[in-house]
Protein backbone atom coordinates (compact mmCIF):
# COMPACT_ATOMS: atom_id res chain seq x y z
CA UNK A 1 0.00 0.00 0.00
CA UNK A 2 1.15 3.91 -0.80
CA UNK A 3 1.08 6.89 0.97
CA UNK A 4 -0.63 10.14 0.42
CA UNK A 5 1.23 13.57 0.55
CA UNK A 6 0.75 13.85 4.24
CA UNK A 7 2.00 9.82 4.71
CA UNK A 8 5.10 11.09 2.82
CA UNK A 9 5.87 14.32 4.67
CA UNK A 10 5.74 12.88 7.70
CA UNK A 11 7.64 9.74 7.08
CA UNK A 12 10.64 11.90 5.72
CA UNK A 13 10.64 13.90 8.63
CA UNK A 14 11.27 11.54 10.86
CA UNK A 15 13.22 8.89 8.43
CA UNK A 16 10.64 6.66 8.38
CA UNK A 17 9.95 4.11 5.40
CA UNK A 18 6.25 4.81 5.69
CA UNK A 19 3.76 5.71 8.42
CA UNK A 20 0.05 4.95 8.55
CA UNK A 21 -3.12 6.68 9.96
CA UNK A 22 -3.45 6.74 13.80
CA UNK A 23 0.56 5.81 14.59
CA UNK A 24 1.48 8.88 17.40
CA UNK A 25 4.41 9.99 16.18
CA UNK A 26 7.32 13.17 16.87
CA UNK A 27 8.22 15.29 14.45
CA UNK A 28 11.06 18.22 13.99
CA UNK A 29 9.34 21.03 13.33
CA UNK A 30 10.72 23.07 10.04
CA UNK A 31 9.08 26.07 11.21
CA UNK A 32 6.63 27.87 13.67
CA UNK A 33 4.91 31.26 13.07
CA UNK A 34 3.37 33.06 16.61
CA UNK A 35 1.16 36.41 15.51
CA UNK A 36 0.53 39.37 18.05
CA UNK A 37 -2.58 38.37 19.67
CA UNK A 38 -0.49 35.68 21.22
CA UNK A 39 3.04 36.43 21.66
CA UNK A 40 2.39 37.38 25.12
CA UNK A 41 1.34 33.85 25.95
CA UNK A 42 3.77 31.93 24.65
CA UNK A 43 6.29 34.16 26.02
CA UNK A 44 4.95 33.36 29.92
CA UNK A 45 4.70 30.00 29.18
CA UNK A 46 8.08 29.40 27.88
CA UNK A 47 9.86 30.63 30.65
CA UNK A 48 7.09 29.34 32.93
CA UNK A 49 8.82 25.83 31.17
CA UNK A 50 11.70 26.71 32.26
CA UNK A 51 13.53 27.29 28.35
CA UNK A 52 16.49 29.54 28.47
CA UNK A 53 16.87 29.31 24.78
CA UNK A 54 15.33 28.89 21.38
CA UNK A 55 15.63 25.74 20.00
CA UNK A 56 16.67 28.00 16.75
CA UNK A 57 15.83 31.14 16.49
CA UNK A 58 16.18 31.53 12.60
CA UNK A 59 13.41 28.42 12.50
CA UNK A 60 10.79 31.51 14.54
CA UNK A 61 8.67 34.14 12.77
CA UNK A 62 6.80 36.75 14.48
CA UNK A 63 3.97 38.68 12.49
CA UNK A 64 1.98 41.21 14.12
CA UNK A 65 -1.29 41.59 12.10
CA UNK A 66 -4.24 41.61 14.35
CA UNK A 67 -3.82 44.52 16.24
CA UNK A 68 -1.86 46.67 12.91
CA UNK A 69 -2.42 49.20 13.40
CA UNK A 70 -3.84 49.31 17.08
CA UNK A 71 -7.42 50.03 17.84
CA UNK A 72 -7.15 50.17 21.72
CA UNK A 73 -4.42 51.54 24.22
CA UNK A 74 -3.93 48.03 25.60
CA UNK A 75 -2.95 46.51 21.99
CA UNK A 76 0.63 48.07 22.32
CA UNK A 77 1.56 45.79 24.94
CA UNK A 78 1.43 43.18 22.83
CA UNK A 79 4.02 44.56 20.32
CA UNK A 80 6.52 45.61 23.75
CA UNK A 81 6.20 42.06 24.82
CA UNK A 82 7.08 40.46 21.52
CA UNK A 83 9.86 43.10 20.69
CA UNK A 84 10.87 42.40 24.30
CA UNK A 85 11.21 38.50 23.31
CA UNK A 86 12.81 38.84 20.14
CA UNK A 87 15.79 41.09 21.45
CA UNK A 88 15.84 38.56 24.72
CA UNK A 89 16.06 35.40 22.60
CA UNK A 90 17.63 36.60 19.35
CA UNK A 91 14.57 36.40 17.32
CA UNK A 92 15.16 38.26 13.70
CA UNK A 93 12.14 37.21 11.83
CA UNK A 94 9.74 39.90 13.09
CA UNK A 95 7.69 41.74 10.88
CA UNK A 96 5.60 44.65 12.25
CA UNK A 97 3.68 45.57 9.43
CA UNK A 98 4.24 43.79 6.49
CA UNK A 99 0.45 42.00 6.08
CA UNK A 100 -1.38 38.83 7.40
CA UNK A 101 0.63 35.94 8.69
CA UNK A 102 -0.63 33.34 6.52
CA UNK A 103 0.13 35.67 3.11
CA UNK A 104 3.47 36.17 4.78
CA UNK A 105 4.68 32.91 5.65
CA UNK A 106 4.44 31.61 2.15
CA UNK A 107 5.03 34.80 0.20
CA UNK A 108 8.44 35.38 1.88
CA UNK A 109 9.68 31.86 1.72
CA UNK A 110 9.30 30.56 5.42
CA UNK A 111 6.64 27.77 4.76
CA UNK A 112 7.89 25.67 1.73
CA UNK A 113 7.14 22.39 0.04
CA UNK A 114 7.16 19.80 2.75
CA UNK A 115 7.90 21.35 5.33
CA UNK A 116 6.04 21.05 8.64
CA UNK A 117 4.81 24.22 10.29
CA UNK A 118 2.91 25.12 12.75
CA UNK A 119 1.84 28.73 14.19
CA UNK A 120 -0.66 30.05 16.58
CA UNK A 121 -3.60 30.27 14.43
CA UNK A 122 -6.63 27.92 12.98
CA UNK A 123 -5.98 28.82 9.57
CA UNK A 124 -2.54 28.20 9.51
CA UNK A 125 -4.01 25.42 7.22
CA UNK A 126 -3.15 27.84 4.24
CA UNK A 127 0.46 26.77 3.42
CA UNK A 128 -0.95 23.55 2.10
CA UNK A 129 -1.28 25.24 -0.95
CA UNK A 130 2.23 24.53 -1.87
CA UNK A 131 2.30 21.20 0.04
CA UNK A 132 3.56 22.01 2.96
CA UNK A 133 2.41 20.26 6.11
CA UNK A 134 0.56 23.32 8.45
CA UNK A 135 -1.29 23.44 11.05
CA UNK A 136 -2.60 25.86 14.09
CA UNK A 137 -1.85 24.59 17.68
CA UNK A 138 -2.15 26.50 20.62
CA UNK A 139 0.66 29.27 22.69
CA UNK A 140 1.36 26.10 25.34
CA UNK A 141 1.96 23.60 22.27
CA UNK A 142 4.20 26.61 21.09
CA UNK A 143 6.03 27.48 24.10
CA UNK A 144 7.23 23.78 23.88
CA UNK A 145 8.76 23.70 20.10
CA UNK A 146 10.33 26.96 21.15
CA UNK A 147 12.15 25.29 23.55
CA UNK A 148 12.43 21.84 21.89
CA UNK A 149 11.93 22.09 18.08
CA UNK A 150 9.48 18.95 18.05
CA UNK A 151 5.63 18.19 18.71
CA UNK A 152 3.73 14.69 18.82
CA UNK A 153 1.40 14.68 16.29
CA UNK A 154 -1.47 11.55 15.38
CA UNK A 155 -0.35 10.62 11.56
CA UNK A 156 -3.96 11.89 9.94
CA UNK A 157 -6.04 9.89 7.38
CA UNK A 158 -6.35 11.42 4.25
CA UNK A 159 -9.99 12.00 2.38
CA UNK A 160 -9.25 12.75 -1.32
CA UNK A 161 -11.00 15.52 -3.24
CA UNK A 162 -10.82 15.57 -7.35
CA UNK A 163 -11.92 18.30 -9.17
CA UNK A 164 -11.97 17.73 -12.87
CA UNK A 165 -13.02 20.12 -15.96
CA UNK A 166 -13.61 23.66 -16.38
CA UNK A 167 -14.93 25.85 -13.52
CA UNK A 168 -17.78 28.12 -14.88
CA UNK A 169 -16.57 31.93 -15.74
CA UNK A 170 -18.14 32.83 -12.39
CA UNK A 171 -16.86 30.59 -10.18
CA UNK A 172 -13.56 30.78 -8.33
CA UNK A 173 -11.67 28.33 -5.87
CA UNK A 174 -13.58 30.48 -3.36
CA UNK A 175 -16.79 29.12 -4.63
CA UNK A 176 -14.97 25.11 -4.64
CA UNK A 177 -13.67 25.27 -0.53
CA UNK A 178 -17.47 26.87 0.07
CA UNK A 179 -19.01 24.22 -2.08
CA UNK A 180 -16.72 21.21 -0.20
CA UNK A 181 -16.76 22.54 3.46
CA UNK A 182 -21.26 22.61 2.84
CA UNK A 183 -21.13 19.03 1.73
CA UNK A 184 -18.25 17.87 4.38
CA UNK A 185 -20.05 20.17 7.11
CA UNK A 186 -17.81 22.02 9.90
CA UNK A 187 -16.76 18.93 11.21
CA UNK A 188 -16.48 16.61 8.68
CA UNK A 189 -12.51 16.97 7.99
CA UNK A 190 -11.97 16.65 11.77
CA UNK A 191 -8.76 15.33 12.06
CA UNK A 192 -8.33 14.73 8.95
CA UNK A 193 -6.36 15.88 6.30
CA UNK A 194 -7.97 17.04 2.69
CA UNK A 195 -5.75 16.39 -0.30
CA UNK A 196 -6.66 18.34 -3.92
CA UNK A 197 -6.10 16.88 -7.53
CA UNK A 198 -8.17 17.00 -10.32
CA UNK A 199 -7.30 19.32 -13.76
CA UNK A 200 -9.50 22.63 -12.29
CA UNK A 201 -7.13 22.06 -9.12
CA UNK A 202 -4.21 21.75 -11.50
CA UNK A 203 -4.93 24.58 -13.13
CA UNK A 204 -5.46 27.07 -10.41
CA UNK A 205 -2.77 29.73 -9.01
CA UNK A 206 -0.74 29.01 -6.34
CA UNK A 207 -3.42 32.33 -4.97
CA UNK A 208 -6.55 30.03 -6.04
CA UNK A 209 -5.22 26.92 -4.04
CA UNK A 210 -4.53 29.30 -1.08
CA UNK A 211 -8.21 30.52 -1.10
CA UNK A 212 -8.79 26.47 -0.55
CA UNK A 213 -6.68 25.59 1.95
CA UNK A 214 -6.64 28.24 4.07
CA UNK A 215 -10.55 28.00 4.76
CA UNK A 216 -10.03 23.72 5.07
CA UNK A 217 -9.89 24.22 8.88
CA UNK A 218 -13.46 25.36 8.28
CA UNK A 219 -14.43 21.57 8.14
CA UNK A 220 -12.00 20.80 10.81
CA UNK A 221 -9.49 19.56 8.90
CA UNK A 222 -5.56 18.98 10.31
CA UNK A 223 -4.38 20.28 7.13
CA UNK A 224 -5.07 20.74 3.16
CA UNK A 225 -2.34 19.45 0.81
CA UNK A 226 -1.43 20.10 -2.68
CA UNK A 227 0.63 18.73 -4.56
CA UNK A 228 3.78 21.00 -5.75
CA UNK A 229 4.11 21.45 -9.16
CA UNK A 230 5.99 24.18 -11.96
CA UNK A 231 3.55 27.10 -10.08
CA UNK A 232 4.21 26.40 -6.83
CA UNK A 233 8.04 25.72 -7.44
CA UNK A 234 8.09 29.14 -8.86
CA UNK A 235 6.54 30.75 -6.15
CA UNK A 236 8.12 29.43 -3.21
CA UNK A 237 11.52 29.37 -5.36
CA UNK A 238 12.59 25.90 -4.91
CA UNK A 239 13.13 23.06 -8.02
CA UNK A 240 10.98 20.61 -9.37
CA UNK A 241 13.87 18.41 -8.40
CA UNK A 242 13.87 19.49 -4.56
CA UNK A 243 10.22 18.11 -4.59
CA UNK A 244 10.12 15.20 -6.65
CA UNK A 245 9.69 12.63 -3.84
CA UNK A 246 6.52 14.72 -3.37
CA UNK A 247 3.31 13.07 -4.70
CA UNK A 248 0.74 10.71 -3.55
CA UNK A 249 1.27 7.47 -4.54
CA UNK A 250 -1.15 5.24 -6.79
CA UNK A 251 -2.48 3.00 -4.01
CA UNK A 252 -2.63 5.39 -1.53
CA UNK A 253 -5.21 4.57 1.04
CA UNK A 254 -7.90 7.13 1.64
CA UNK A 255 -11.11 7.75 4.21
CA UNK A 256 -13.38 9.02 1.27
CA UNK A 257 -13.40 10.01 -1.68
CA UNK A 258 -15.14 13.11 -3.34
CA UNK A 259 -15.06 13.82 -6.71
CA UNK A 260 -16.59 16.81 -8.65
CA UNK A 261 -17.26 17.98 -12.28
CA UNK A 262 -15.86 21.89 -12.27
CA UNK A 263 -19.02 22.49 -14.63
CA UNK A 264 -21.32 21.60 -12.25
CA UNK A 265 -20.43 23.96 -9.79
CA UNK A 266 -21.90 27.69 -9.32
CA UNK A 267 -21.21 30.83 -6.96
CA UNK A 268 -22.16 29.91 -3.64
CA UNK A 269 -22.30 31.58 0.28
CA UNK A 270 -21.76 30.89 3.23
CA UNK A 271 -25.09 31.94 5.08
CA UNK A 272 -25.45 33.64 8.30
CA UNK A 273 -24.14 32.02 11.11
CA UNK A 274 -21.99 28.68 10.31
CA UNK A 275 -19.53 28.22 7.52
CA UNK A 276 -21.17 25.22 6.49
CA UNK A 277 -24.71 27.07 5.95
CA UNK A 278 -24.19 26.90 2.07
CA UNK A 279 -26.70 28.17 -0.65
CA UNK A 280 -26.68 28.81 -4.13
CA UNK A 281 -25.95 33.17 -4.48
CA UNK A 282 -29.28 32.46 -6.61
CA UNK A 283 -31.34 31.77 -3.52
CA UNK A 284 -30.53 34.97 -1.42
CA UNK A 285 -30.22 36.69 -4.63
CA UNK A 286 -31.64 40.88 -3.68
CA UNK A 287 -30.59 40.51 -0.19
CA UNK A 288 -30.01 44.27 1.21
CA UNK A 289 -26.32 45.32 2.18
CA UNK A 290 -24.78 47.58 4.58
CA UNK A 291 -21.57 46.56 3.75
CA UNK A 292 -19.26 44.49 1.54
CA UNK A 293 -15.76 43.14 2.44
CA UNK A 294 -12.78 42.25 -0.20
CA UNK A 295 -9.51 40.97 1.16
CA UNK A 296 -8.39 39.41 4.23
CA UNK A 297 -5.89 36.17 4.34
CA UNK A 298 -8.32 34.28 2.47
CA UNK A 299 -9.05 36.58 -0.54
CA UNK A 300 -6.70 39.87 -0.41
CA UNK A 301 -4.43 38.76 -2.83
CA UNK A 302 -3.47 40.21 -6.67
CA UNK A 303 -5.78 37.76 -8.33
CA UNK A 304 -8.62 39.04 -5.93
CA UNK A 305 -7.90 42.52 -6.47
CA UNK A 306 -8.05 42.62 -10.33
CA UNK A 307 -11.27 40.47 -10.01
CA UNK A 308 -12.85 43.33 -8.30
CA UNK A 309 -10.88 45.80 -9.77
CA UNK A 310 -12.65 44.73 -13.28
CA UNK A 311 -16.11 44.46 -12.51
CA UNK A 312 -16.18 47.48 -10.50
CA UNK A 313 -14.40 49.27 -13.24
CA UNK A 314 -16.60 52.53 -14.25
CA UNK A 315 -19.30 51.59 -11.39
CA UNK A 316 -20.02 53.57 -8.34
CA UNK A 317 -20.52 51.32 -4.94
CA UNK A 318 -23.94 50.93 -3.58
CA UNK A 319 -22.96 50.54 -0.10
CA UNK A 320 -20.32 50.60 1.93
CA UNK A 321 -16.71 48.86 0.21
CA UNK A 322 -13.77 47.40 2.50
CA UNK A 323 -10.60 46.07 0.41
CA UNK A 324 -8.03 45.20 2.61
CA UNK A 325 -4.98 43.34 0.73
CA UNK A 326 -2.90 40.58 2.22
CA UNK A 327 0.44 41.86 2.32
CA UNK A 328 2.17 45.20 1.71
CA UNK A 329 3.72 43.09 -1.29
CA UNK A 330 0.38 42.66 -2.62
CA UNK A 331 -0.56 46.26 -1.98
CA UNK A 332 2.20 47.56 -3.75
CA UNK A 333 1.73 45.59 -6.73
CA UNK A 334 -1.82 46.52 -6.75
CA UNK A 335 -1.20 49.86 -7.08
CA UNK A 336 0.99 49.08 -9.88
CA UNK A 337 -1.42 47.37 -11.91
CA UNK A 338 -3.76 50.43 -11.59
CA UNK A 339 -6.59 48.39 -9.70
CA UNK A 340 -6.25 50.43 -6.40
CA UNK A 341 -7.10 53.74 -8.51
CA UNK A 342 -9.91 51.46 -9.98
CA UNK A 343 -11.29 50.39 -6.82
CA UNK A 344 -10.71 53.98 -4.92
CA UNK A 345 -12.37 55.89 -7.56
CA UNK A 346 -15.74 53.27 -6.98
CA UNK A 347 -15.96 54.33 -3.97
CA UNK A 348 -14.03 51.52 -1.79
CA UNK A 349 -12.27 52.42 1.57
CA UNK A 350 -8.43 50.98 1.29
CA UNK A 351 -6.95 49.71 4.63
CA UNK A 352 -3.88 48.55 5.50
CA UNK A 353 -2.67 44.89 5.27
CA UNK A 354 -4.07 43.21 8.72
CA UNK A 355 -6.47 40.86 9.99
CA UNK A 356 -8.68 43.83 11.17
CA UNK A 357 -12.21 43.46 10.12
CA UNK A 358 -11.89 39.94 9.78
CA UNK A 359 -11.37 39.11 13.12
CA UNK A 360 -14.17 41.94 14.48
CA UNK A 361 -11.02 44.51 15.77
CA UNK A 362 -11.16 47.13 13.66
CA UNK A 363 -12.04 48.63 10.29
CA UNK A 364 -15.69 48.21 9.30
CA UNK A 365 -17.59 46.80 12.37
CA UNK A 366 -21.71 46.46 11.87
CA UNK A 367 -24.35 46.70 14.42
CA UNK A 368 -27.41 44.67 15.20
CA UNK A 369 -29.49 44.41 11.99
CA UNK A 370 -26.69 45.15 9.00
CA UNK A 371 -25.72 42.35 6.66
CA UNK A 372 -22.23 41.93 5.21
CA UNK A 373 -20.71 40.07 2.43
CA UNK A 374 -17.39 39.25 2.86
CA UNK A 375 -14.73 37.28 0.95
CA UNK A 376 -12.76 36.39 4.83
CA UNK A 377 -13.42 32.46 6.50
CA UNK A 378 -15.63 33.06 8.90
CA UNK A 379 -19.15 34.41 9.45
CA UNK A 380 -19.71 32.94 13.62
CA UNK A 381 -22.10 34.95 15.45
CA UNK A 382 -20.51 37.88 16.33
CA UNK A 383 -16.85 37.79 14.27
CA UNK A 384 -17.87 41.16 12.58
CA UNK A 385 -19.29 43.37 15.94
CA UNK A 386 -22.27 42.59 17.62
CA UNK A 387 -24.02 39.01 17.70
CA UNK A 388 -26.70 40.38 15.17
CA UNK A 389 -25.07 41.35 12.02
CA UNK A 390 -25.41 38.88 9.31
CA UNK A 391 -22.74 37.55 7.61
CA UNK A 392 -22.20 36.13 4.33
CA UNK A 393 -19.36 34.49 2.82
CA UNK A 394 -18.16 34.66 -0.86
CA UNK A 395 -15.77 35.10 -3.91
CA UNK A 396 -14.43 38.72 -4.98
CA UNK A 397 -16.59 38.12 -7.96
CA UNK A 398 -19.83 37.99 -5.94
CA UNK A 399 -18.57 40.46 -3.62
CA UNK A 400 -17.36 42.88 -6.18
CA UNK A 401 -20.60 42.90 -8.36
CA UNK A 402 -23.02 42.79 -4.96
CA UNK A 403 -21.06 45.78 -4.10
CA UNK A 404 -22.05 47.68 -7.58
CA UNK A 405 -25.84 47.06 -6.70
CA UNK A 406 -26.18 46.76 -2.69
CA UNK A 407 -28.12 43.81 -2.91
CA UNK A 408 -26.85 40.13 -3.17
CA UNK A 409 -25.85 39.62 -6.62
CA UNK A 410 -24.67 36.79 -9.05
CA UNK A 411 -21.55 37.59 -10.53
CA UNK A 412 -21.37 37.40 -14.66
CA UNK A 413 -18.16 35.96 -16.31
CA UNK A 414 -14.80 37.14 -14.72
CA UNK A 415 -12.64 37.80 -17.55
CA UNK A 416 -9.25 35.79 -18.00
CA UNK A 417 -10.56 33.52 -15.16
CA UNK B 1 -11.39 13.40 40.97
CA UNK B 2 -12.76 9.83 39.94
CA UNK B 3 -16.44 10.15 40.38
CA UNK B 4 -18.18 13.57 40.61
CA UNK B 5 -21.30 14.76 40.27
CA UNK B 6 -22.65 18.48 38.67
CA UNK B 7 -24.98 20.62 37.60
CA UNK B 8 -25.76 20.88 33.83
CA UNK B 9 -25.78 23.28 31.17
CA UNK B 10 -26.82 22.37 27.92
CA UNK B 11 -25.63 23.96 24.44
CA UNK B 12 -25.78 22.93 20.65
CA UNK B 13 -23.96 21.53 17.90
CA UNK B 14 -20.89 23.84 16.45
CA UNK B 15 -20.17 25.76 19.66
CA UNK B 16 -17.18 27.93 18.29
CA UNK B 17 -14.32 29.67 20.27
CA UNK B 18 -15.82 33.30 18.84
CA UNK B 19 -18.76 32.51 20.97
CA UNK B 20 -16.40 30.80 23.71
CA UNK B 21 -14.61 34.16 24.26
CA UNK B 22 -14.99 36.66 20.99
CA UNK B 23 -11.84 38.09 19.10
CA UNK B 24 -12.68 42.05 20.84
CA UNK B 25 -11.81 40.28 24.78
CA UNK B 26 -8.24 38.48 23.76
CA UNK B 27 -6.59 41.43 24.41
CA UNK B 28 -7.42 41.71 27.77
CA UNK B 29 -4.35 41.07 30.00
CA UNK B 30 -5.41 37.64 32.23
CA UNK B 31 -7.74 35.10 31.56
CA UNK B 32 -9.17 36.30 35.19
CA UNK B 33 -10.26 39.77 32.92
CA UNK B 34 -11.59 37.95 30.24
CA UNK B 35 -13.73 34.79 31.97
CA UNK B 36 -16.80 37.23 32.69
CA UNK B 37 -17.21 37.15 28.71
CA UNK B 38 -17.21 33.68 28.32
CA UNK B 39 -19.84 32.62 25.81
CA UNK B 40 -21.50 35.88 25.21
CA UNK B 41 -22.60 35.86 21.77
CA UNK B 42 -24.84 32.94 22.59
CA UNK B 43 -25.67 32.99 26.08
CA UNK B 44 -24.99 36.56 27.16
CA UNK B 45 -25.98 35.68 30.91
CA UNK B 46 -24.26 32.11 31.63
CA UNK B 47 -20.72 33.21 32.78
CA UNK B 48 -22.00 34.61 35.51
CA UNK B 49 -24.14 32.01 36.21
CA UNK B 50 -22.03 28.74 35.98
CA UNK B 51 -20.78 27.66 39.49
CA UNK B 52 -17.92 25.64 40.38
CA UNK B 53 -18.12 21.77 39.59
CA UNK B 54 -20.77 22.51 37.21
CA UNK B 55 -20.79 20.85 33.59
CA UNK B 56 -21.40 21.80 30.24
CA UNK B 57 -23.28 19.21 27.69
CA UNK B 58 -22.92 20.21 23.74
CA UNK B 59 -23.42 18.62 20.89
CA UNK B 60 -20.88 17.57 17.90
CA UNK B 61 -18.00 19.71 17.04
CA UNK B 62 -17.49 21.61 20.34
CA UNK B 63 -14.43 23.89 19.99
CA UNK B 64 -14.41 24.77 16.38
CA UNK B 65 -12.67 27.57 15.08
CA UNK B 66 -9.49 29.67 16.04
CA UNK B 67 -6.88 28.13 18.15
CA UNK B 68 -6.98 30.45 20.90
CA UNK B 69 -6.33 28.57 23.93
CA UNK B 70 -8.26 31.30 25.98
CA UNK B 71 -11.17 29.15 24.94
CA UNK B 72 -10.12 25.94 27.17
CA UNK B 73 -8.37 28.42 29.94
CA UNK B 74 -11.76 30.61 30.38
CA UNK B 75 -13.92 27.45 30.71
CA UNK B 76 -11.37 26.04 33.25
CA UNK B 77 -11.46 29.92 34.85
CA UNK B 78 -15.11 29.21 35.33
CA UNK B 79 -14.40 25.91 37.53
CA UNK B 80 -16.71 24.07 35.16
CA UNK B 81 -15.42 20.39 36.05
CA UNK B 82 -15.64 18.89 32.70
CA UNK B 83 -17.23 19.12 29.10
CA UNK B 84 -19.51 16.56 27.51
CA UNK B 85 -20.16 16.91 23.83
CA UNK B 86 -20.56 14.69 20.91
CA UNK B 87 -17.52 15.01 19.62
CA UNK B 88 -14.69 18.19 19.14
CA UNK B 89 -12.40 20.56 17.27
CA UNK B 90 -9.09 19.02 17.04
CA UNK B 91 -6.76 21.87 18.68
CA UNK B 92 -9.24 22.70 21.11
CA UNK B 93 -8.89 19.23 21.91
CA UNK B 94 -5.35 19.51 22.18
CA UNK B 95 -5.48 22.59 24.06
CA UNK B 96 -7.52 21.47 26.72
CA UNK B 97 -5.64 18.86 27.42
CA UNK B 98 -2.71 20.42 27.34
CA UNK B 99 -4.27 22.91 29.95
CA UNK B 100 -5.75 20.32 32.24
CA UNK B 101 -9.19 20.91 31.13
CA UNK B 102 -11.27 17.44 30.97
CA UNK B 103 -13.13 16.76 28.14
CA UNK B 104 -15.62 13.60 27.66
CA UNK B 105 -16.93 12.03 24.38
CA UNK B 106 -20.89 11.05 24.35
CA UNK B 107 -22.98 11.28 21.73
CA UNK B 108 -26.23 9.48 24.02
CA UNK B 109 -26.21 11.74 26.86
CA UNK B 110 -27.79 14.67 24.81
CA UNK B 111 -30.98 13.17 24.00
CA UNK B 112 -32.10 12.39 27.75
CA UNK B 113 -30.52 15.49 29.80
CA UNK B 114 -31.97 18.93 30.79
CA UNK B 115 -30.32 22.15 31.72
CA UNK B 116 -30.02 22.10 35.65
CA UNK B 117 -30.24 18.31 35.89
CA UNK B 118 -27.88 16.69 38.47
CA UNK B 119 -25.26 14.56 36.31
CA UNK B 120 -22.56 12.27 37.64
CA UNK B 121 -19.29 10.88 36.02
CA UNK B 122 -17.23 7.94 36.90
CA UNK B 123 -13.97 8.83 34.97
CA UNK B 124 -12.99 6.72 31.81
CA UNK B 125 -16.49 4.01 32.70
CA UNK B 126 -19.98 5.96 32.55
CA UNK B 127 -21.93 9.30 32.70
CA UNK B 128 -25.01 8.56 35.22
CA UNK B 129 -28.24 10.46 34.96
CA UNK B 130 -31.07 9.53 37.44
CA UNK B 131 -30.74 5.61 37.16
CA UNK B 132 -29.62 5.39 33.65
CA UNK B 133 -26.27 5.17 32.85
CA UNK B 134 -23.96 5.72 29.68
CA UNK B 135 -20.47 4.67 28.83
CA UNK B 136 -17.55 6.54 27.87
CA UNK B 137 -14.03 5.78 27.16
CA UNK B 138 -10.52 6.52 29.02
CA UNK B 139 -7.91 9.01 26.90
CA UNK B 140 -5.09 7.18 24.92
CA UNK B 141 -2.23 6.98 26.84
CA UNK B 142 0.14 9.78 25.59
CA UNK B 143 -2.61 12.16 26.58
CA UNK B 144 -3.03 10.65 30.06
CA UNK B 145 0.88 11.17 30.71
CA UNK B 146 -0.10 14.94 29.93
CA UNK B 147 -3.23 14.98 32.03
CA UNK B 148 -0.88 13.35 34.85
CA UNK B 149 2.05 15.40 34.63
CA UNK B 150 -0.53 18.22 35.49
CA UNK B 151 -0.42 19.39 31.65
CA UNK B 152 2.07 20.33 29.38
CA UNK B 153 4.06 23.41 31.05
CA UNK B 154 4.33 21.07 34.43
CA UNK B 155 5.81 18.52 31.80
CA UNK B 156 8.33 20.44 30.37
CA UNK B 157 8.95 22.45 34.14
CA UNK B 158 10.21 18.51 34.64
CA UNK B 159 12.16 17.98 31.33
CA UNK B 160 14.03 21.10 32.30
CA UNK B 161 14.77 20.09 35.80
CA UNK B 162 12.59 22.87 37.53
CA UNK B 163 10.82 21.25 40.74
CA UNK B 164 7.69 22.74 41.24
CA UNK B 165 4.99 22.49 44.20
CA UNK B 166 2.03 20.86 44.80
Amino acid sequence: MGSTLIEKIVARNIGADQVKPGQIVTVNVDRVMIHDIFIPFVADKFEEMGFTSLWDPDKVVLIYDHLIPTSAVEDVRHFKIGDAFAEKYGLKNVHRSDGICHQLMTEAGYAKPGNIVFGTDSHTTTYGCVGCFSSGIGYTEMASILGTGQLWIRVPETIKVVVNGTLPDNVTAKDVILRLIGDLRSDGATYKVLELSGSAVDAMSVASRMTISNMAIEAGAKACLFRPDEKTCEYSRVNMEDVDWLYPDEDADYCRVMEYRAEDLVPVLACPSQVDNIKPVTEVEGTELDQVFIGSCTNGRLEDLAVAAGILKGHTTACKLIVTPASRKIYMEAIKAGYMETLAKAGAIITQPGCGLCCGRAGGILTDGEKVLATNNRNFLGRMGTSKVGIYLGSPATAATSAITGKITVPKGIQGN
Amino acid sequence: MNKFTGKVWVLGDDIDTDIIIPTDYLALPTIEDMKQYGFSPLRPELASRIQEGDIIVAGKNFGCGSSREQAPEIIKALKVACVIAKSYARIFFRNSINNGLLLIENDQIQDVVKEGDMLTVQMGEYLQLGDRTFPIASLPDNLMDIINAGGLVKAMQRRNGIETED
